[in-house]
């Protein structure tokens, strides 16, 4: 292709093998290590951490190495008088860390260890007339929100508690002409965003509202030569955006529409070899967010050797199983 | 996923909290996160001394002009951090404070972190309170300079637009913006925003625009943005029978350009123009596979298995053996 593309180059001596024992330790040693500035940088999202945290370990078969006592407390203190989660103790509540408490109670089959009936409360009270939500009591609205509400509803298994109708009305108000979705009615398409509401549509069995070949095309041309999904055109590949376009592509069943070999080389070359951890892209520092989509993408793409991930909530396969969820997937 | 570092706070000025005389009064709160043996303190010395002050007076819920400092210093050791700028905004309206002193000090903040939720939502809060937009188009454009596709800045500058309605200028600025880079994907969805909420998709402003992006296309046939956009402006109308649009891509085609956008757009005004049925099955069918083919197996190999899906789907419906 003429013209300049951004995007990363891959070394032949990048690594073409999934180091998972040493993605375990990582993720081990960092849950445990409690006592450096990124660990105090990272407080205002504690709880998102611990989420990723452990969603990645039981994908790597490693669940039983994080303190599930430890954790449930943590959640526990983390539930404020309005019922709404915060990211750590003494933090305000928002939507956020309360889908990520959620999910963490829901990996340990423990959603009696807070108020359930305070939460679902909270979450009702940030709809809006518009059939939106609100993140917390400051008002910014985002389908983030959208999508947060819904799955922390659909997990507790209280999708009454809210406007359905209304809410999907406003999601569907923020889909553009290019199939895509942003974060409020005419905001740029954006790879995260068409996670969000797409995850949300398939929640409320709303998946036919999409053009599912319009957006699938959008989603595979974030593909670059090197492999790498971007989030938006002509941004750099990012592990953390393949996870969202193929997580998104996965749920309107267009998966196979792009280069799986190539998408699982470049995600393998984000590994670090020597502390493991995956990185943004190749050459980066590593962190547990980028992990656990690296993780994630490579069980999407079919790595036997990682447990299946559930693609709307990012959670593992067989735990979505129990709850007995039901969703709408092409 | 650290936004700063102690590195930038090494003066020598720099008095910690629990040395200050007016704040003896008050007990710090250390770091309490629930899983952890609390291991102290290697992390930056200054960060833990604000934090615990500011636990101390957010436990409080202290309203004073001290605790309004201090989210300064909160702030700028970490910008991300929401539960700071909630403070502050109590603090805001509980001590009545001069907003437009607030509206500087958080454009500078934005200036030093410019890709964070919290910050632009605390400008956007202030902006409200003022009901004064006057600075805000000008403030977004100098972000926009940095970094031309930064989602923050669009956003705040779509709701600027919207709840203000200031929309006079905003197409002369696209213009401005996707001269500079026509590649810039976010100048290319402000651009259809804009005449959506004002002239809509007359038309005749479907024909200006139709040729705009003609024209830009013409300057990079591989511009994606360019394509979606072309797209997006006709997406109520059929594109085969757009005036000239088949024409106009064929003829790029045959002047050797084999830009999988427009190959794309050529595919799908074939399968269109069967659609209407417009033009013979057995006309525009072999022309689309022929695109199609050549898609996977040359122009656009890295989605080989799009391609393959399309030619089989427009086969399964358009081919022979699918006439009634």
């Amino acid at each position: 292709m003429a013209g300049p593309i951004k995007d990363c180059v891959i070394s032949d001596s990048s690594s073409n093998e999934l180091m998972l024992a040493k993605h375990v330790s990582y993720i081990s040693a960092y849950s445990k290590k409690k006592d450096d500035y990124e660990y105090c940088m990272t407080e205002y999202l504690r709880m998102s951490g611990v989420y990723w945290g452990l969603t990645v370990m039981d994908l790597m078969h490693s669940l039983d190495q994080m303190d599930k006592d430890e954790v449930l407390k943590f959640v526990k203190d983390c539930q404020q008088e309005c019922g709404g989660i915060s990211a750590s103790i003494g933090h305000d509540p928002h939507l956020l860390y309360t889908l990520s408490a959620i999910q963490i109670l829901t990996i340990y089959d423990a959603t009696d260890t807070i108020n359930v009936n305070k939460v679902v409360l909270f979450i009702s009270a940030l709809q809006q007339p518009d059939g939106s939500f609100c993140g917390d009591k400051w008002g910014e609205v985002d389908t983030r929100f959208s999508f947060c509400a819904i799955a922390c509803l659909a997990l507790l298994k209280r999708l009454d508690a809210v406007n359905i109708d209304k809410a999907t009305q406003f999601v569907l108000s923020c889909m553009n002409f290019d199939g895509g979705f942003g974060c409020r009615p005419g905001s740029e398409t954006h790879s995260g965003q068409i996670y969000c509401c797409v995850g949300f549509l398939a929640l409320v069995g709303g998946l036919h509202h999409i053009n599912a070949d319009m957006l699938g095309w959008w989603l595979c041309e974030r593909q670059l030569p090197s492999g790498g999904l971007n989030g938006r055109p002509e941004k750099l590949p990012d592990v953390c955006y393949s996870w969202w376009v193929l997580a998104s592509l996965k749920i309107i069943g267009k998966l196979h529409w792009i280069d799986k070999d190539k998408l699982v080389r470049f995600i393998l070359a984000t590994q670090d070899e020597e502390t493991g951890g995956f990185a943004d892209r190749p050459g980066d520092m590593v962190d547990p967010f980028h992990t656990l989509f690296g993780i994630c993408g490579l069980s999407l793409l079919g790595n036997k050797d990682i447990k299946p991930v559930n693609p709307v909530f990012c959670m593992p396969e067989h735990i979505i199983r129990r709850t007995g969820i039901e969703m709408d997937l092409f | 996923m650290a936004e700063s570092s102690d590195d930038d706070y090494t003066d020598d000025s720099w008095t910690f909290y629990r040395d200050r005389e007016e704040w003896k009064d008050v007990t710090p709160v250390p770091q309490d996160d629930g899983p952890n043996p609390v291991v102290r303190i290697a992390y930056s010395d200054r960060f833990a001394d604000v934090y615990d002050y500011f636990r101390a007076m957010v436990k409080k819920d202290e309203r004073s002009e001290r605790a309004f400092d201090l989210t300064t210093d909160a702030a700028e050791l970490n910008s991300a951090n929401y539960t700071v700028w909630h403070y502050r905004r109590v603090l805001l309206k509980d001590l009545d404070k001069d907003l437009n002193d607030e509206l500087v000090y958080i454009t500078e903040v934005i200036h030093d972190h410019p890709k964070n939720y919290q910050v632009w939502h605390h400008r956007r809060v202030i902006v409200e309170w003022l009901k004064d937009p006057s600075n805000e188009l000008k403030f977004t454009e100098e972000i926009l300079r940095d970094d031309a596709k930064n989602y923050h800045a669009w956003e705040h500058r779509q709701w600027v637009l919207r709840t203000f309605d200031l929309w006079d200028k905003e197409l002369v600025f696209t213009n401005r913006l996707i001269n500079n880079d026509i590649r810039n994907n976010s100048a290319w969805n402000q651009r259809h925003y804009v005449i959506a909420n004002t002239s809509t998709f007359t038309d005749d402003v479907v024909e200006r625009e139709v040729n705009y992006t003609k024209e830009i296309i013409s300057r990079a046939p591989n511009n994606e943005s360019a394509w979606n956009f072309l797209r997006g402006v006709l997406q109520d109308r059929e594109l085969s029978r757009y005036p000239k649009l088949m024409e106009y891509c064929l003829n790029m085609y045959e002047h050797s350009i084999r830009s999988p956008y427009l190959m794309a757009l050529i595919v799908d005004m074939y399968v269109e123009q069967m659609e209407l049925k417009d033009v013979e099955n057995s006309v525009a069918l072999p022309k689309a596979l022929q695109f199609c083919s050549s898609l996977a197996s040359e122009h656009d190999t890295i989605r080989k298995n799009y391609w393959e899906y399309l030619s089989r789907s427009i086969t399964c419906k358009y081919g022979e053996t699918a006439k009634s």
